[in-house]
């Protein structure tokens, strides 16, 4: 094979495997959901679960087919979009995400918006001043931030501003939503919180990818030719540390997805991981199913992207 | 679990300082002496316990710290501290157990994989990077909502999510000490593949591979009090350090030590464990390079 093509080889191989991922997970989510203890039939019931009603209910609903003709269908389903009605409300599941996973959305975009900035400077100036006091605080924060459970951060954000400080309301939903000032405090807490938790995994990646770049041989000779210490870093090392950084980047973003299911439930945001959350607690198989679905895709979409920009990056791969 | 603690903290002992090489630094002591401490908590803890950790003592709720009660009361006046030494129990117990399965199991799959090569790696290696690709907290989410939430589910699940980030970890230092001259003459000699692994592969991979442990075992740490917090971890009346801070949630308002202990403590052992990690001594770190 050309060398030029190598890359694009890469690239297609972890497509392919993402694929696969997809399908063994789509596979996990389906029968681990129907692994549900209590017959689902029985349980909408309730007291007029009869043994006719219950057999009634259950070809109704098609679950007396065998599990794997089940289990093509929702896929067949997903793939078209019909993600089928939920069991407790008889609502189209598709109308119940659509609102949810706006906010959902809205709250992964506003933090990104948030965080990617800060996150980048600060671990691009740790790296820059490596060893000073500025760096090794932000190295013992960002540690600190990343060895605790996120719910202690959430705790922790609500001690602060909610309850010494009095700024912001400890509940975003059901908040005022009538002016820009009073919108902003609703999202303040779960934007902090998820913020927090990405930036320190972001600034210690890219902390390590720039100085990576900057113990190369060239940006020693940057340094020994008389350049600043600053112009060494932005000007020689950080254009070819751009491809980790937006590794790094894509990567960190991934942890948005175990976060905000801790965060929507702690502030009670109405979005999708609360909306999973209370399926579990419903046992509301279908909707169970979407939700997770919905995650392991995002999921899958930002590892892949962190990969691909990892691989079509690297210049040793296209000589 | 008592054994597995046992073999996982003597382990943990191995790189005490004695002579040059495996001296370290004081960071690294403390964290190494946080993380006994509570090894020892979880093993005796108990039994130190001025109060049963299931009994109301205070008719007073969320009450504060003093003399009876050194960490204050719970939302239904249990004492919080003999609580937390109960809860160690849970916390560390389950999370060493899963740490130590996961870590044996990656690991032997990881070295086979390593040396044996051709289709069994090429499988193994696809099937588990599949598994990487679910994000750990929902797939506890959905494992545990499915089959109930006990303690050996919560073991096995946990071992689940972290085994193939293990075996990953494993197969790639393997890989390379596979190719090595010294395992290439042992193979030369004519030695199995049992003792390639055995003799030659493992005792080069087990300084970097403890390391590895240690940082999963923070990992297990945080997700086992993430499905705690969101109800699905240990099941009252027992609550392991998460499902404290969850009972006492309400608390929070009031600003009741008994929601900041229980935190306080998950926060001490996931740091302490990075500390040590961070500042191995150079013998094992330099075997990483």
């Amino acid at each position: 094979m050309p060398q030029s093509l190598l890359p694009w080889f890469l690239v297609i191989q972890r497509l392919g495997i993402a694929l696969l991922t997809l399908i063994i997970v789509s596979f996990a989510v389906f029968f681990a959901t129907e692994l549900l203890p209590g017959d689902v039939a029985e349980i909408l019931l309730g007291q007029a679960a009869t043994p006719e009603a219950v057999a009634g209910l259950r070809a109704a609903m098609g679950l007396d087919e065998p599990a794997l003709s089940r289990f093509i269908g929702w896929l067949a389903g997903l793939a078209s979009g019909d993600l089928g009605t939920s069991y407790v409300n008889k609502m189209e599941i598709v109308e119940l995400l659509s609102g949810r996973l706006r906010n959902s959305l809205q709250l992964a975009g506003v933090t990104t918006l948030v965080s990617v900035p800060i996150a980048l400077s600060l671990g691009i100036g740790a790296a820059m001043w490596r060893g000073s006091l500025f760096d090794r605080v932000v190295t013992v924060l960002t540690i600190s931030v990343i060895s605790v459970p996120e719910f202690m951060v959430a705790t922790l954000a609500v001690l602060i501003f909610a309850v010494w400080l009095d700024w912001l309301p400890a509940l975003s939903y059901g908040a005022d939503m009538s002016s820009l000032g009073t919108m902003l405090k609703a999202y303040a807490m779960p934007v902090i919180t998820l913020s927090f938790v990405v930036s320190a995994q972001m600034i210690r990646m890219t902390r390590a990818a720039v100085i990576e770049t900057i113990n190369t041989p060239y940006v020693e000779m940057a340094l020994l030719k008389g350049a600043s210490r600053k112009r060494m870093v932005l000007v020689h090392a950080l254009p070819n540390a751009l491809g980790p950084i937006a590794n790094a980047v894509a990567l960190s973003l991934s942890y948005l997805v175990g976060g905000v299911i801790i965060v929507e439930t702690i502030f009670n945001y109405p979005g999708v991981a609360k909306l999973m959350v209370d399926a579990v607690s419903t046992r509301d198989l279908p909707l169970i199913q979407s939700c997770a679905m919905i995650f392991c895709v995002s999921y899958l979409m930002l590892i892949t992207l962190a990969d691909l920009i990892a691989i079509l990056s690297n210049p040793r791969l296209r000589r | 679990m008592m054994a597995e603690y046992q073999t996982t903290t003597a382990a943990k002992d191995a790189p005490k300082p004695k002579g040059p090489g495996w001296s370290f630094n004081w960071v690294g002591r403390i964290g190494l002496a946080i993380m006994l401490f509570w090894g020892l908590v979880a093993f005796v803890g108990p039994w130190l316990a001025p109060h049963p950790p299931g009994e109301i003592v205070d008719w007073d709720y969320f009450g504060p710290v003093s003399g009876d009660y050194w960490m204050g009361t719970d939302y239904l006046g249990r004492d919080i501290f003999s609580r937390i030494l109960m809860g160690a129990r849970y916390t560390v117990g389950i999370a060493l157990a899963a740490v130590t399965l996961a870590c044996t199991l990656g690991v032997i799959l990881g070295m086979i994989a390593a040396v044996a090569g051709g289709w069994f790696d090429m499988v193994l290696s696809r099937l588990l990077d599949a598994f990487n690709g679910i994000p750990s907290l929902l797939f506890g989410l959905v494992v545990v909502a499915a089959v109930g939430s006990s303690i050996p589910v919560l073991i096995l699940t946990l071992t689940a999510i972290y085994m193939p980030g293990s075996y990953r970890f494993a197969r790639a230092l393997a890989v390379n000490v596979n190719t090595m001259d010294f395992v290439t003459v042992a193979r030369a000699r004519g030695e199995s593949t049992r003792y390639l692994i055995l003799q030659e592969i493992f005792p080069n991979i087990l300084g970097p591979v403890l390391a590895d442990l240690g940082l999963r075992f923070v990992f297990i740490v945080l997700v086992l009090s993430g499905l705690s917090f969101l109800g699905l971890g240990v099941q009252p009346p027992n609550a392991d350090w998460g499902g404290l801070v969850r009972e006492n949630i309400e608390g929070l308002s009031l600003g009741a030590p008994a929601v900041i202990f229980p935190s306080v403590a998950i926060a001490s052992l996931t740091i302490s464990v990075n500390m040590f990690i961070d500042n191995l001594p150079t013998k094992i770190r330099d075997r990483s390079e």
